[in-house]
């Protein structure tokens, strides 16, 4: 096998179509709408939303773990795999339990894919030794599985599926088995750690903060479709759905009256914030909790009484009331001193509200 | 808190003792009895006279030179029994394991009817069945096939059960990502991840094969006998004192190997990775 393995750093990078894919299931279930998503080569894709929302039946889909319907087609690069079991598809896939052999050694699960392709006894050394470091798994070759913490464990899973050099690595809720504390260092972990090896990554998450700090972009996902497809940053300022700004950050709702719509604009705490011109006939927006300017009332500025303070160690939550609408939320820096029955004033920055309508089919 | 744990318990333990160690000692003697009695008629020169007749081997010489052979058979029938329903059990309970439909639960259930169907009919319906081959019929595989059919079932409900846990479907589906066959996965993975389980199957089959009588005694010949029939023969056909030194071959022989075989079992289960 010459020039299978030069350096694993050098993985093959491939661009991955999925064109008009659903899945039924046997009993009837629509797992999985008709769905186009393209994904760059050696760019990291998050499928992101709340449990069955079909992003993991994507995910098998691609990897080939099931079939999709009937007029489905699924392309790496320029090659048709629709039909292509999963053991011939090429891909690497970590999975949520880890799916560690129990009986192997650490370096026997990562070489275990190249035993079966048959490579030589000291080239699978030198991989493994290679992916070993890689992944600062040295002085652990040795152990079982069961021996090792769960943050081990996820990048003995991760080293196995990129033993093989596969064309497209596949990550289903890789951190959902860790504690809160590992799982953020994980994060920016596995973060670099696909940077470091560009191979073309889809990373199944219901976990908005792990899918804005390791994908490229996300693909937010609700009932067997993609809601919307674009770089986090984009998503979270500009969602084009109302689903996509309450599943990746904290919204409040703001309402307008009739008489408001007809002014092209909207009330809070009895000033009047003008609208942006393309919304202007929205019966409702969006703001998120830290675009909510609180301060001393001033010119121009609502007035709002503070229902609640939460101290909550970066940030102060206040919960406030304002005339016109419902309780809102708002994040203030953690010195602030203001106090429940306190009265404020409250601004909004046109610029920051978001529709709450959808503005993509 | 401790210390108040510990001397309620020993309060509770030294109160109701008396009575607890009196019923044990009772179960204890009433259940021994007639083992050391079988034991000593076994060893003595007169049952009817009791130790008065003095100690002596010849019975056990006798039983050996008569039915000696058939301690061999039954090991033998016994490995046999094991690698037997190893090779059919395995792939029969992956199969059950990962099935869903309705015929996979309707077969399950027609394999554990010989457990519950007494032996005899089951030994019975093999030689309408089979009788009229008569090499088979007289030859020691006829019985390892009884055993077979009647043993199956405890193989494969122990091995299904292990092959039905979530994360060795995970298990499964990482090793087809990584590019395994059917056999380099079920061979490679699954296998040795059920191990403890085809273990504790084993012994299972190894000491129900071994005891087994009434299914045997249906299908043996004067020439294949077991051990279990060797001894329903010889308490049958010759005296007391022969049968009971049986009785005691079967402990001298067989019990050490089951003993064997359970602390193998239990290094096996204490030494696998999960």
């Amino acid at each position: 096998m010459p020039d299978w393995y030069k350096n694993i750093m050098e993985l093959e990078r491939i661009a991955v179509d999925i064109d008009n894919c659903s899945k039924t299931y046997a009993d009837g279930t629509r797992g999985l709408q008709p769905t186009t998503l393209h994904v760059e080569p050696g760019e990291v894709l998050a499928l992101l939303g709340p449990s069955g929302c079909g992003k993991t039946t994507l995910l098998r889909l691609i990897a080939g773990l099931e079939s999709p319907d009937e007029g489905s087609r699924i392309s790496f690069g320029e090659q048709d795999v629709t039909r292509r079991p999963v053991e011939q598809r090429g891909v690497g896939m970590v999975f949520q339990s880890y799916a560690l052999f129990p009986q192997m050694t650490v370096a026997a699960n990562i070489g275990y894919g190249l035993r079966i392709r048959g490579v030589d006894k000291a080239e699978e050394r030198r991989i493994v030794g290679e992916l070993v470091d890689l992944t600062r798994l040295g002085g652990l070759e040795k152990k079982r599985p069961g021996e090792l913490s769960g943050g081990q464990r996820q990048r003995v899973a991760l080293a196995r599926a990129v033993a093989v050099r596969p064309r497209v690595l596949l990550l289903d809720e890789p951190l959902a088995a860790l504690d809160a504390k590992l799982k953020e260092s994980l994060r920016d972990e596995l973060a670099e750690l696909l940077r470091r090896l560009g191979i073309t990554a889809i990373h199944v998450t219901h976990d908005q903060q792990e899918a804005l700090a390791i994908a490229d972009r996300l693909a937010v996902m609700r009932g067997g479709c993609i809601v919307q497809v674009g770089r986090g940053e984009d998503l979270y300022r500009t969602p084009q759905h109302p689903f996509v700004a309450e599943f990746l950050g904290r919204v409040n709702r703001l309402e307008r009256l009739p008489a408001c719509i007809a002014q092209g604009v909207l009330h809070l705490g009895g000033a009047r914030v003008a609208c942006p011109p393309a919304w202007q006939s929205h019966a409702s927006f969006f703001i998120r909790p830290e675009d909510i300017q609180i301060g001393v009332h001033q010119d121009g500025w609502g007035q709002a009484k503070v229902m609640r303070r939460t101290f909550l160690g970066d940030r102060i939550q206040l919960v406030l009331h304002t005339q016109e609408q419902a309780l809102l939320t708002a994040d203030v820096g953690r010195d602030a001193a203001f106090a429940p029955g306190q009265s404020v004033g409250i601004r909004i920055n046109p610029e920051r509200l978001m529709t709450s309508q959808e503005l993509i089919a | 808190m401790r210390t108040s744990t510990t001397t309620a318990t020993t309060a509770t333990t030294t109160s109701s003792a008396p009575i607890l160690l009196l019923i044990t000692v009772l179960v204890s003697v009433f259940m021994l009895a007639p083992m050391l009695l079988s034991i000593m008629a076994g060893l003595v020169n007169n049952y009817s006279v009791g130790l008065k007749s003095g100690l002596t081997l010849r019975w056990l010489l006798e039983v050996w030179e008569v039915y000696g052979n058939t301690v061999g058979w039954s090991l033998a029938l016994a490995v046999a029994c094991v690698i037997g329903t190893l090779l059919l059990g395995v792939p029969c309970a992956y199969a059950l394991a990962r099935s869903r439909s309705r015929s996979a639960r309707a077969f399950e259930e027609l394999l554990t009817l010989p457990v519950a169907v007494p032996g005899l009919a089951t030994g019975l319906a093999l030689i309408l069945a089979y009788g009229q081959f008569s090499a088979f019929r007289q030859s020691y595989a006829f019985i390892l096939v009884g055993h077979i059919v009647f043993t199956l079932p405890y193989m494969v409900r122990s091995v299904a059960a292990a092959f039905q846990r979530d994360d060795l479907h995970a298990l499964e589906e990482a090793a087809r990502t990584l590019g395994a066959s059917f056999g380099q996965r079920f061979l490679g993975v699954l296998v040795p991840a059920v191990f403890p389980a085809i273990v504790a199957g084993s012994l299972m089959v190894f000491t129900l094969s071994v005891g087994e009588f009434n299914l045997t005694w249906m299908l043996q010949t004067p020439l294949t006998r077991t051990l279990p029939v060797g001894l329903a023969d010889s308490y049958a056909s010759m005296r007391l004192e022969v049968g009971s030194a049986y009785t005691l071959v079967f402990f001298i022989i067989i019990l050490p190997v089951l003993w064997g075989l359970q602390s193998l079992a239990r290094l096996v289960q204490k030494h696998h990775g999960t």
